[in-house]
């Protein structure tokens, strides 16, 4: 017999996909796979807002869920124009190679 | 009893109502943005600082709206507007007030700096307008994630104006650097919104605190404790707290002057209206759990702003670690707030934050004004402020007055801010917290005085570079300048005005 699949689940896959963007973020040095690792904790909250939307019986969790698919959008936007304009002066620039500033 | 109310909600045709005067300055403020840039794009050049005289009407006609709705509110009261999305009430309104003077301000100083090179035109300012519009849903939004839709507009028109002086690297350095650690922010704080909303069943703060009021002890308080966690974390990043503080001083330093005036003002009002928002207005039964962390944060943000501020060489730098330290002595005000978290008597935790951020805002912008004019699109190193009261005397008195304030001097804005959040905590007997404050306030003077003695007693280098003020940055300096003295002098009103603030929701 298989067990129903539980809200539970989806919670603990959130969690992880939190943690792995969280720790890809700190560890990458690519500017775009650090995009794409904060893309992956944003969506890692939108899966927990469904699973508790479901298991709330709440269409509000879902509603809010849109909305993060928007900021998201925009943040690439932004994101990917600032990186652009940095490849653009210095070809292949890796986030060790922005030290400009620090002291 | 509650469930034979049919929730209106439920119906097909149900259309919230809309106060619109009570959205008018976030109303135009987004017009008078979406009115630049359409119109910009549209029509051949404009006039030598049109868009700037432009973007400061708009932000000028915000704030009077807003003051008008503060009489509103005086005389009929608080509420909720859109659903209970946004809350309509004084503190709001105040946050309103704070943003929109930035806004004003800083439109000024940009004029002349940005005059003249590839990025003179309306998009900065209608960015200003837009992270003003944003800002503002940020400290009266009644629901998490409208708190959430105000903070990423505020971040993302901050990452593009941090990043917006396109011929140089250090800008496009401190953009991208903001971005990164303020995605990572958003997505803590994003998270931190799904957990409590899995712990209480909604998202707007009205119904979260009913709703924890009405579970039993217990039940849930795993998830909301984790989501607070988060939230804190996230709301750290923004109000650039210690140990969220790293991003600070790199982005201070990158991005064109007047844009970090405009952070370190507008930003911070901001932030720390979500903070309230968030903490005080929405989780007050928690604040038991809440209000150590933030003893933690004042505590580190205090010392780290302090400490570190005395080894920079560069003022922008100094300038920014001593903001990390004006975000301890927010979080003082703070954490008085927590002690009276959701009473029904409020201490003098949220007014004295709310006035630390209106004279915390003039006199930063005042500040980093000054290192706009001298420094320029170079390096602010302290060596080039140097002979500064021999160059330009009156430049040297309005930035005297900036620093006197932010150490906290009497008869200055910086003394009235700072007593007001030191006796909201004395009051509230946080006293070893007051005794920090005001230890380290000793610690930050001392860079302020470094600053003052090459601006006064050094002799200038040869090949300085001349100092010119232009008209309308000397305007909003004089402007500055002449309120730090005159708060400090006269705080009366002021005081009274931030003591009638409450929050609704």
């Amino acid at each position: 017999m298989i067990a129903a699949i539980e809200p539970s689940w989806y919670l603990i896959i959130a969690s992880l996909l939190f943690a792995i963007g969280a720790f890809g973020l700190l560890v990458r040095r690519n500017p775009l796979q650090m995009f794409m690792c904060i893309e992956l904790m944003l969506n890692a909250a939108n899966l927990t807002f469904v699973a508790f939307a479901t298991s709330l019986g709440d269409i509000n969790g879902q509603t809010a869920v849109f909305f993060v698919m928007v900021v998201a959008a925009a943040e690439v936007v932004v994101g990917l124009g600032i990186l652009v304009s940095i490849l653009r002066r210095r070809p292949g620039a890796t986030a060790d190679d922005l030290a400009e500033l620090k002291g | 009893m509650m469930l034979q109310q049919v929730d209106p909600t439920l119906d097909p045709n149900f259309e919230p109502e809309v106060l619109w005067f009570a959205l008018s300055p976030i109303l135009v403020l987004v017009g008078g943005a979406l009115f630049l840039l359409v119109v910009g794009a549209l029509t051949p050049k404009w006039p030598k600082g049109l868009s700037a005289f432009c973007s400061a009407t708009t932000a000028g006609t915000a704030g009077v709206l807003a003051i008008v709705n503060w009489d509103d509110i005086s005389d009929r009261g608080p509420q909720t507007l859109v659903a209970g999305a946004l809350a309509f009430d004084k503190f709001a309104m105040w946050a309103t007030i704070v943003i929109t003077v930035s806004v004003l301000l800083v439109s000024l100083l940009t004029d002349e700096f940005i005059r003249d090179t590839p990025n003179d035109g309306p998009e900065v300012y209608a960015l200003y307008l837009v992270a003003a519009a944003g800002g503002i849903v940020m400290a009266s939004a009644n629901d998490l994630i409208v708190l959430f839709l105000g903070l990423e507009t505020l971040s993302l028109a901050l990452y593009v104006l941090a990043a917006s002086n396109r011929r140089s690297d250090p800008s496009a350095e401190s953009g991208l650097k903001y971005f990164v650690l303020g995605g990572f922010a958003s997505a803590f704080f994003l998270y931190g919104i799904a957990l409590v909303y899995g712990g209480t069943g909604s998202t707007n703060i009205g119904e979260m605190v009913t709703a924890i009021g009405n579970t039993p002890a217990g039940d849930n308080d795993a998830l909301v404790l984790a989501g607070i966690a988060l939230l804190v974390v996230g709301l750290g990043f923004k109000v650039a707290a210690a140990p969220f503080h790293i991003w600070a001083p790199d982005v201070y330093q990158g991005a064109p002057s007047p844009v970090t005036a405009f952070m370190a003002s507008a930003g911070k009002a901001a932030a720390f209206g979500a903070v309230t928002r968030v903490l005080v207005s929405g989780l007050p039964s928690f604040r038991d759990d809440w209000q150590p962390i933030i003893v933690v944060l004042a505590v580190l943000s205090l010392v780290v702003g302090a400490v570190l501020s005395v080894v920079q060489t560069n003022v922008k730098r100094m300038l920014a670690y001593s903001s990390v330290s004006h975000a301890g002595f927010l979080l003082v005000g703070v954490e008085a707030a927590a002690h009276t978290a959701g009473d029904a008597t409020p201490g003098f935790g949220i007014s004295s934050v709310q006035l630390y951020s209106l004279l915390y805002a003039v006199l930063v912008i005042g500040s980093f004004g000054v290192v706009t004019v001298v420094a320029g699109t170079r390096d602010a190193s302290l060596a080039s402020f140097n002979g500064l009261a021999k160059r330009k005397p009156l430049l040297a008195v309005a930035f005297t007055i900036f620093l006197l304030a932010q150490a906290g001097v009497p008869f200055t804005s910086g003394f009235v801010a700072k007593f007001g959040v030191i006796r909201a905590g004395i009051n509230e007997e946080s006293y070893a917290l007051a005794i920090i404050a005001m230890v380290t306030a000793v610690i930050t003077a001392f860079v302020y005085l470094r600053i003052m003695l090459s601006m006064w007693l050094r002799d200038a280098d040869d090949e300085a570079p001349a100092v010119s003020v232009p008209f309308s940055a000397g305007v909003a300096i004089a402007i500055a300048a002449t309120f730090t003295l005159a708060a400090g002098l006269y705080p009366a009103p002021l005081i009274e005005l931030t003591e009638s603030i409450r929050l609704v929701r």
